[in-house]
């Protein structure tokens, strides 16, 4: 995508994006679009040779300009998976195998039946249903730090810039005083999600107040309790919007560079993560003077290296800066002295994630 | 163990890819070890006359990481899950029966060079649980007796 200057040639852009998405979505023109899910759950349940399957076969029965098919992050219920779901219909199909295309092609895109026995059955009362909305464990939901997640493809900026993508961004930059930042989150009462539960503005109320030339923002994405995705499939299903939280809280507190630390254990996530980072650089939504309004930040992304220890914010600190894994003492806590000894806010993923919808609803 | 002067070419201009970056040193090792498949010793000097880094401090580093290994890993490196999930899901026995089929340990590779074997935490499949993974290939729900199934399929692919 080509540079975006300035708050106004953003603001088109998002239109622009948001109509094509939505237009995707709901079916405009009669079109279907096909989601497959390419979470790492799913993609273990081959659910790319399913994707490549249902492209091949759209060429092949020359659909593709009336069908498309996208993948997307985790729908949230892998042991279900893979998952195909078919819209404006809002058809889902559970536990798809890749001999199961030609069916989905001919019986279902074709010939506008439903397929029973891919669909997903109710385990209370063994009732099949048809539609995702309809499945108790959808109905009550309501995507806030997983937005746009399963909905969008996570390898491109313009379905993340449709989904809401950068909106609030824009606004701290143009409309906001770092302080107002803080205030916001406070009030909002986000606690951070990594464990520790501390309320996340005032966390970067001590960074603000520290006056100092240089300050990180830290995002942890170790993820190391068993058992634990939601950072996981944040990073694979939306990256754009964990990289928007973390510039707008480097905005808050004064920092100027981000660190990314994900656990080598996530190849998907960080290949993501990684794309991501270099679109937004594409479109000057990274690097110097962004959107034109002269604030400057960098993001930079390291892997983990097997320790479970590295989850804990100091050991995870030491690792950044190359060495074995050991947590400091505290104090000094790292929004104090923290990264290369400067105040830094360490942040887990699902933290940053909720912060773009914080600012763009308000506390 | 005598390193080859081309490997220790590259290792000098990986080092010098990262030098203006702040505190590469992991970033260095994990670019080798996905290269090399492992960071012996003699690497380690290499490394640490490029980025000043003493030697003894890059030791430290490389064995403090599950990620490092100083011995060669195999062209496959299996990855057994038992993280709790897994675990609870009969893990060790897939893992016990890998060894035995293998006949080596966690951590260990075999002598021809094909296979490693690691114990690793929680890969985030705990859907799939027990998890095993080939190359980053994850196996769903592995029963111990479909181990040597999926040795044998790597095992055909090398005409061994
Ligand atoms: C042993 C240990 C492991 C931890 N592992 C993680 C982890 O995997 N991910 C994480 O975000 N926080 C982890 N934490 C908490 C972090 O130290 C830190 O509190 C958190 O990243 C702060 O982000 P938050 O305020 O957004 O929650 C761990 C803490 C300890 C003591
Ligand atoms: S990876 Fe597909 S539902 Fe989680």
């Amino acid at each position: 995508m080509e540079k975006i200057l300035n708050p106004e040639a953003l603001d088109q852009k998002i239109a622009e994006c948001t109509e094509k998405l939505n237009d995707k979505l709901s079916g405009k023109g009669g079109k279907r679009a096909i989601l497959v899910c390419g979470g790492t759950g799913c993609l273990a349940n081959d659910s790319q040779p399913i994707f490549d399957k249902i492209a091949e076969e759209l060429k092949a029965r020359h659909l593709d300009d009336k069908v498309s098919v996208t993948r997307v992050g985790c729908f949230g219920m892998c042991s279900q998976g893979p998952f195909v779901k078919i819209l404006p219909e809002d058809t889902l199909y559970c536990k798809v195998k890749p001999a199961d295309v030609e069916r989905i092609m001919t019986e279902s895109i074709e010939g506008g039946k439903i397929i029973e026995d891919l669909l997903y059955v109710n385990p209370v009362n063994g009732e099949k249903i048809v539609h995702q909305g309809d499945i108790p464990f959808y109905k009550k939901q309501q995507k806030v730090a997983l937005h746009g997640v399963s909905t969008i493809d996570p390898l491109e900026i313009e379905e993340s810039l449709g989904c809401d993508g950068f909106k609030a961004l824009r606004k701290v930059l143009t409309s906001m005083k770092p302080q107002e930042v803080i205030d916001e989150v406070l009030k909002s009462g986000l606690r951070g999600r990594g464990g520790g539960g501390f309320p996340t503005g005032r966390k970067w109320q001590f960074a603000a107040n520290v006056n100092a030339p240089q300050k990180y923002i830290v995002c942890n994405g170790d993820e190391g309790d068993p058992g634990a995705f939601m950072d996981e499939s944040m990073l694979e299903g939306n990256p754009y919007a964990v990289v928007e939280g973390m510039e707008i809280a480097g905005y808050a507190f004064g920092a100027t560079e981000g660190y990314f630390y994900v656990r080598a254990e996530y190849p998907v996530a960080v290949a993501r993560l990684k794309n991501a980072i270099a679109e937004m650089r594409k479109a000057g939504l990274i690097g110097k003077n962004i959107l034109g309004t002269g604030w400057n930040f960098d993001v930079h992304l390291r892997e983990g290296a097997g320790a479970f220890v590295c989850g804990e914010e100091t050991a995870l600190l030491n690792s950044i800066e190359g060495k074995r894994g050991m947590p400091r003492p505290r104090p000094p806590y790292p929004a104090i002295k923290g990264l290369w000894g400067c105040p830094t806010c360490v942040n887990n993923v699902e933290t940053l994630a909720q912060i773009g919808y914080i600012i763009r609803i308000g506390s | 163990m005598k390193i080859r002067l081309e490997v220790i070419k590259d290792v000098r201009e990986i080092c010098q890819q990262h030098k203006d970056e702040p505190s590469p040193l992991i970033v260095i090792l994990e670019e080798v070890q996905k290269k090399y498949g492992y960071v012996p010793v003699e690497l380690q000097e290499v490394i640490s006359e490029e980025t000043g880094v003493p030697a003894a401090e890059i030791y430290g580093v490389v064995t403090f990481y599950s990620f490092f290994s100083l011995t060669p890993k195999g062209k496959y490196v299996i990855h057994v899950c038992l993280g709790t999930a897994c675990y609870v899901k009969n893990a060790q026995s897939v893992l016990d029966k890998l060894c035995t089929i293998l006949g080596i340990k966690p951590g260990q590779t075999t002598e021809d060079g094909l296979f490693t074997i690691e114990a690793v935490r929680c890969m985030g499949a705990c859907a799939l649980a027990p998890a095993v993974s080939v190359n980053g290939k994850v196996f769903p729900r592995v029963q111990p007796t479909e181990v040597e199934k999926i040795i044998k399929e790597f095992r055909d692919q090398e005409g061994k």
